[in-house]
């Protein structure tokens, strides 16, 4: 049987790779965006966990809003992105500084 | 024994997926890595019987979200070379706050025993338990108000996305084809009255 141990441990290793992700990839907003689908998904594993290690439905429910915010969050991201490209030609977060002063 | 085997071959493949995305060099890359990410977590949430999410997660995730990265990624022409070449000077901060990460999270687990839930194994189904009845059960009785907030955030969400991405074309010439029914000749013709001149 899978022991909870195991499957926060990899939800943490996951958040982790996740965050480096976004230090690394800090000027290309298109793999920021999934580095943020990844931390998402990483909480959803500790969600899916933690209902089935404590019976509680609860859990699982919240990972079904979680998922829900998570496809809005990349809808107008996205959206947002192509805007941005149209605009400037380009989507380096460097370039977007035009509110710097 | 069967399960945890499985839960670790996923999980090790997840793992190094979830390294591809970040360390990849074409967003293409990143992409397809991520729904990888996404089919192996959906097994591993399959193992840990959640079945309606898992299926969710490969329909939802894989099947919209990932497809609108993948077509953003593909409409949009992006000069890659540029925006990695000076991934090198980040990286021991990127590895610094992992290491982090993943201490906080060995420390919550290991030293203060998740608060106390039980760690071993998960406690036995009943007979004739399904997912899926038990989370629409609860899902339109106990929290119907917030099922419905999440629809009116989707509502938004689409709404938002079309109005950001809608223009105009610049430079098109429609017709208004009222206004040419309308027209009248004194609007186009102007007649001019003056004196006619002799030759010199």
């Amino acid at each position: 049987m899978i022991s909870l141990t195991y499957v926060v441990a990899l939800s943490g290793v996951l958040f982790a790779i996740a965050v480096a992700g976004v230090f690394l990839n800090r000027r290309n907003v298109i793999v920021l965006l999934m580095c943020i689908e990844l931390m998402l998904l990483a909480v959803n594993f500790n969600f899916v966990a933690f209902s089935r290690f404590m019976g509680d439905i609860a859990g699982q429910i919240f990972v079904f809003f979680i998922l829900t915010v998570a496809a809005a969050e990349a809808a107008i991201g996205l959206a947002i992105l192509v805007v941005v490209f149209r605009e400037r030609r380009s989507i380096d977060v460097e370039d977007l500084d035009s509110l710097q002063g | 024994m069967f399960p945890t085997i499985l839960f670790f071959v996923f999980g090790c493949v997840l793992v190094c997926a979830a390294l591809g995305v970040i360390l990849a060099r074409n967003p293409v890359h990143c992409a397809l890595l991520l729904v990888l990410c996404f089919f192996n977590s959906a097994v591993i949430w399959l193992l840990l019987d959640a079945e309606f999410l898992g299926i969710v997660l490969v329909l939802v995730y894989v099947g919209a979200v990932m497809v609108l990265f993948l077509f953003v990624v593909m409409m949009l022409d992006i000069d890659t070379t540029r925006l990695r070449s000076e991934l090198a000077s980040y990286w021991p901060l990127a590895a610094a706050v992992a290491c982090f990460v993943v201490f906080a999270i060995i420390n919550v687990i290991v030293v203060r025993h998740l608060g106390g839930a039980d760690l071993r194994a998960a406690p036995p189904l009943p007979t004739g338990y399904s997912n899926t009845r038990v989370l629409g059960t609860a899902l339109f009785t106990r929290y119907a108000y917030p099922a419905q907030l999440a629809a009116i955030i989707l509502l938004v969400a689409s709404v938002a996305a079309i109005i950001l991405t809608l223009r105009a074309r610049r430079g098109g010439k429609p017709q208004d084809i009222a206004a040419q029914v309308a027209v009248r000749a004194k609007d186009r013709v102007r007649i001019v009255k003056m004196a006619s001149e002799k030759a010199p």
